[in-house]
């Protein structure tokens, strides 16, 4: 994926309008921010973004080859972590990451798994139940489940939130390997993470 | 000719129903039990039916009844612990639907398929069924578990997002699934009694032309309703 294109995105939920006429273009390499108050719409659009919620009005266009996609023709690009995602409590960490690698069609190894666990903070630790994880674990496997694919369109909503000192140094990592491939949107409200912006996004309350 | 990425997808996803399902056997244990109490409790209070001409069609109705409440209890699962433990975006940006749906049948069927065979054995035993055609009564079951399967699986995925899922799974499958069951008793009932195999043919045909056509609906229908 090159380039990602929002055309005047509406969402209201019932009368309430949540996202009005928003449009935005990022390219390979570009950091969004995306800023707002709590309910202004910052998680929402990256749901609409990731093709997981319906816009009222508007599109979202991933472009490939200069090719338009909608973003359901588009998830194997799309790498997309917050706090609301809820991996499987009865599998470990490791079985997780395995799971959703055989759904994708992505081959990789064991050792590559535990590579991966051990970047997100989490050495060790992939062969417990995620059921007895803390939030702050389960918060880095979300890591680890939206970067296991190398996605062109990274997605990360409040992303060190219920994370230690060493999970904003994770996110300054997970950023920085990510311009040199990809695009990356952050929805949040934390000022450390204004910081990676190109593009600073503030939505506002809708009275 | 079907991706060969859909199959790999479609095996994990089985796999990891039943991974999950034996590590906290929350369908299991809930479909077990009210198979095991219908028939000890009808066994006990009406004891084996022995003067009834329509005896086998009584055995036979009282076998898919519990086998569709079983399945009531069981089949919806796969879908709404999707969206009660909120999985289901995770599964929804990772999975091709399609091979969600497959994965998802495949456990239901293996699941219902062992539910069948409990409460066959435990039926035949506590009441005394006479079963004159086992080969018939064996080719009823399998197709008409794949029937119920097919016949039940989309509708879980449907009714996954409602605030009343249990109301609605039973209000939008009955009429979906009333023709099978009316072919499934009346074709075990042939096989209770004994017929041939050319006149049991007929409800299996009936059976397996509404599994497919079941199967090929849901086949188109599924990526719309998941997502």
């Amino acid at each position: 994926m090159q380039a990602l294109e929002l055309a005047q995105i509406t969402l209201d939920y019932g009368r309430r309008r949540v996202l009005y006429d928003l449009s935005l273009q990022v390219t390979t390499g570009q950091v969004v921010v995306v800023t707002g108050s709590n309910g202004s719409g910052k998680s929402t659009l990256l749901r609409v973004i990731a093709g997981l919620q319906r816009p009222t009005a508007g599109a979202v266009w991933c472009i490939a080859a200069g090719v338009r996609y909608a973003p359901a023709q588009m998830r194997h690009a799309i790498g997309w972590m917050a706090p609301d995602l809820m991996l499987y409590r009865e599998l470990s960490g490791h079985e997780n990451l395995r799971f959703f690698a055989d759904v994708r069609g992505i081959t990789i190894t064991d050792a590559a798994i535990a590579d991966l666990l051990a970047e997100v903070g989490l050495a060790g630790r992939g062969g417990d139940l995620l059921a007895t994880y803390s939030s702050g674990m389960t918060h880095r496997l979300r890591y680890a489940y939206a970067l296991l694919h190398q996605p062109a369109l990274l997605l990360l909503d409040e992303p060190s939130v219920m994370l230690d000192t060493t999970g904003h140094e994770l996110l300054a990592r997970v950023v920085a390997r990510q311009r040199q491939h990809g695009m990356t949107i952050i929805a949040t409200n934390d000022e450390r993470e204004r910081r990676f912006a190109d593009v600073l996004v503030s939505l506002e309350v809708a009275i | 000719m079907i991706d060969p990425q859909i199959w790999r997808a479609t095996r994990a996803i089985f796999v990891r129903e039943w991974r999950s399902e034996l590590r906290n056997r929350q369908a299991l244990n809930a479909v077990a039990l009210f198979a095991i109490c219908s028939v000890v409790t009808v066994s006990l209070g009406l004891g084996p039916l022995m003067r009834s001409t329509d005896v086998a069609l009584v055995h036979a109705a009282f076998l898919w009844i519990v086998l569709l409440f079983a399945a009531f209890t069981a089949l919806s699962r796969v879908f709404v612990v999707e969206e009660e433990q909120r999985t289901a975006a995770a599964l929804r940006l990772a999975a091709p639907p399609i091979a969600v749906y497959l994965g998802k049948l495949c456990f239901n069927l293996v699941l219902l398929l062992g539910l069948t065979i409990l409460v066959t054995v435990l039926a035949i035993v506590l009441l005394n069924i006479r079963v004159g055609a086992y080969d018939l009564l064996i080719g009823m079951l399998l197709s008409g578990s794949l029937a119920l399967v097919a016949g039940t699986t989309l509708v879980a995925a449907i009714i996954a997002r409602s605030s009343s899922r249990g109301a609605l799974f039973a209000v939008l499958s009955l009429p979906i699934l009333i023709p099978m069951l009316v072919t499934a008793v009346r074709g075990t009932a042939l096989a209770f009694a004994g017929v041939s195999w050319e006149r049991g043919m007929a409800p299996i045909q009936t059976l397996l032309a509404y599994a497919v056509a079941m199967f090929v609906a849901s086949l188109f229908l599924f990526a719309t309703v998941w997502e």
